[in-house]
């Protein structure tokens, strides 16, 4: 589905180099998570991916599914399947929530040369899976995530993410700011999108997110290089370590 | 007090090039009073306080520079397959086959050439009259030109409720027409009117509109101002509002290479509202000025005035609002907002936000704000698949939506938005 081969990226303003070399294949249907301590490059890694401005790519390549991401435009690269669940959703003051989505979910429609959907269906299909992500009318009417808790904002990241049914998602950091039961609600929305043909990229600090959306292959992230690859016992070493051990032991 | 020799040499110059239009009736005496007020004042000048941000010269000036018409493809004509009455004029001329029949269930349009000669008419209360109490504290020389020099216009009085709104069509022909329309509104107590205007009219346009809404009553301004890139123009909005009398003025406009639109309104009667809002596209040469001077002159009554300007390739923006607070006009609500939105390095707007307030249980506020397009919205918008021309449309609208959420009808509101949106699309997107 997705595979990363040497990328290397350095910050456009200055000259600071952020990944070094981050390798990285990640199957159909396959969930794989990324911690890793503060500064590692894990949040950088998903921006590069889904074309925020600001970021020099020096070397490398990251594939979707055969196509090079790194030359699309952000548009383009959701359209072709990806979606980045943000750490911070953006607000987005008199853009109706509904609005948003509509937009976005016919953008993708029409890029992939689909019909787009009328307001009808659009609209029942939306309702019912915002009854499922606890989202109510009245968070729909309202603007883009203004005024939202930062429950509804990742629950809200959730719904865009099962309107557009992408096949690569990335979740930056989607437990931060979360009580357990809000992470419950963004777990079980989750969850309910695995699928044999859409796979998880899910990037985490701790690993209590990672006892409800269960990895099949966790990577630890150091320095803006993947240090070490394991199952989901990696994520509880960490767990009960810390990343000193991880990082001592691969030097 | 004499006059500055610079400015006597303009005014005459001017005045060379007009002629009082013939008559007898009531509006020669109204326009001989104008024309003396505007000969007391002579013309404005950049150096002027009012004046300091739009420079006047191509509106001075004895003959109108030209300007070519714009061609709006296959675009509907604003306001199209609305019910209303359309009063044409052409070059500011009147143009009857174009119009329909002035007769309107609870209004009464009569054409200021035709009433003009009569002894007698409840316009020679109104005629001039707002236009000469606006010119304190604040000079406002065009409009007293207006007054004396105006060949044509309409007087509309309402008695009741509208039967449909009333809607002027100012059409452009001629590149190099210089047109001066003058109209009078005068609503009874608790009647109804939507007035809708729309077009460039010439070359170079002055227009004033002087209205009188007695208590209880209620008017509603929609203006959707010439799309032709070269046309100039100068505006005033003369009103009076009596006790819970309402007033909503929204005007949209959208290329020109010089527009400058005065509103001036006094609330005069208890628990009167007048909203005043504006939405502004302008692309490359273009300058755009609102200044909008509102008077409370009476106790709890609430005025807004909301000004979105969107500048791009070198647009400018400028907004000088007012809100004065007489003694008495205790409980007053008055807000003000003006923003623009920079699409680009080479675009400027400039702001003068005023308040003055002499009473003391009030609630004024008053924001000026100046910023670029949010980048990181963008970007969001893009990731879930938006393209970022269209992304960037929609948060351009976003930022005018709170001026175009003080139009009344969500029809009209539609319409505009809908050409708002190709407007953008024409225009593109910097980066």
């Amino acid at each position: 589905m997705l595979e990363i081969k040497n990328l290397h990226v350095k910050l456009e303003e200055e000259d600071k180099v952020i990944l070094r070399g981050v390798d990285l294949k990640i199957g159909a249907g396959e969930v794989h998570a990324i911690m890793g301590p503060n500064g590692s490059g894990k949040s950088t890694l998903s921006y590069v991916l889904s074309g925020r401005d600001g970021y020099e790519v020096t070397e490398g390549s990251a594939k979707l599914e055969g196509q090079e991401l790194l030359e699309m435009e952000p548009e383009e690269r959701a359209a072709a399947g990806l979606f980045l669940a943000f750490q911070y959703p953006v607000e987005i003051p008199g853009v109706g929530n509904m609005t948003f989505l509509r937009t976005a979910v016919n953008a993708q429609r029409k890029a992939r040369g689909e019909e787009e959907l009328s307001a009808g269906d659009f609209l029942k299909v939306v309702r019912e899976k915002a009854k499922t992500l606890k989202i109510d009318a009245e968070m729909l009417k309202r603007p883009v995530n203004v005024g939202f808790s930062g429950g509804e904002k990742k629950r809200n990241e959730i719904l865009q993410m099962a309107m557009l049914e992408p096949r690569m998602c990335i979740l930056d950091e989607t437990d931060s700011g979360l009580d357990v039961d809000a992470m419950k609600l963004v777990a079980e929305g989750v969850n309910a999108l695995r699928s044999a043909g859409r796979s998880f990229l899910v990037i985490t600090h701790y690993q209590r997110l990672l006892d409800h959306i269960k990895p099949d292959v966790v990577h630890i992230m150091a320095a803006g290089r993947i240090i070490k690859t394991g199952g989901p016992e990696l994520a509880l070493e960490v767990e009960t370590n810390g990343y000193a051990d991880i990082l001592n032991e691969v030097g | 007090m004499a006059l500055p020799k610079a400015k006597e040499d303009a005014l005459a110059a001017r005045l060379a090039s007009l002629t009082l239009p013939a008559g007898k009736g009531w509006l020669a005496s109204v326009r001989s009073e104008a024309l003396s007020r505007l000969t007391a004042m002579g013309l404005p000048a950049r150096r002027d306080e009012y004046w300091r941000y739009t420079d006047p010269t191509s509106l001075n000036a004895p003959a109108a520079p030209p300007a070519v018409r714009f061609e709006p493809g296959d675009e509907a004509e604003p306001f199209d397959g609305m019910d209303r009455l359309k009063i044409v004029f052409v070059d500011g001329i009147f143009d009857p086959a174009a119009s329909d029949d002035l007769s309107l269930s609870g209004v009464t349009i009569e054409r200021l050439a035709l009433a003009g000669d009569t002894d007698i008419h409840w316009a020679q209360g109104l005629y001039g009259q707002l236009e000469a109490r606006g010119q304190t504290p604040v000079a406002r020389p065009l409009a007293a030109l207006n007054s004396a020099f105006a060949t044509d216009g309409v007087l509309i009085h309402v008695t009741g409720k509208a039967a449909k709104p009333v809607s002027l069509v100012y059409v452009h022909k001629s590149d190099t027409s210089d047109a001066i329309l003058h109209h009078c509104v005068k609503l009874d107590a608790g009647a109804c009117l939507t007035l809708l205007e729309n077009g460039p009219a010439a070359a170079r346009f002055s227009k004033v509109m002087e209205v009188d809404i007695a208590d209880g009553a209620q008017f509603h301004h929609v203006r959707i101002q010439g799309r032709d890139h070269e046309r100039r123009a100068v505006t005033h909005l003369f009103a009076r509002l009596g006790a819970q009398a309402e007033m909503r003025s929204f005007t949209l406009t959208a290329n020109g290479r010089l527009t400058r639109n005065e509103a001036v309104v006094e609330l005069a009667g208890a628990e009167g509202r007048a909203h005043l809002a504006g939405a502004t596209v302008g692309d490359g040469d273009f300058h755009h000025d609102d200044t909008v001077f509102v008077t409370h002159a009476a106790p709890a009554c609430e005025s807004r005035q909301v000004f979105k300007k969107v500048l791009m390739n070198g647009a400018v923006g400028v907004f000088q609002g007012k809100i004065l607070v007489k003694p008495g006009a205790q409980k007053t609500d008055g807000y003000q907002i003006s923003q623009s939105l920079l699409l680009d390095e080479d675009s400027q707007f400039l702001a003068k936000p005023e308040l003055e307030i002499y009473a003391d249980d009030v609630k004024c506020s008053h924001g000026s704000t100046s910023g670029a397009i949010d980048e990181t919205a963008l970007f969001y918008l893009q990731s879930r698949g938006v393209p970022r021309r269209r992304a960037q449309a929609l948060l351009v609208l976003a930022f005018l939506a709170e001026a175009i959420q003080e139009i009344a009808d969500e029809d009209i509101a539609e319409e505009i938005r809908g050409r708002l949106e190709r407007w953008l699309a024409r225009h593109g997107s910097t980066g």
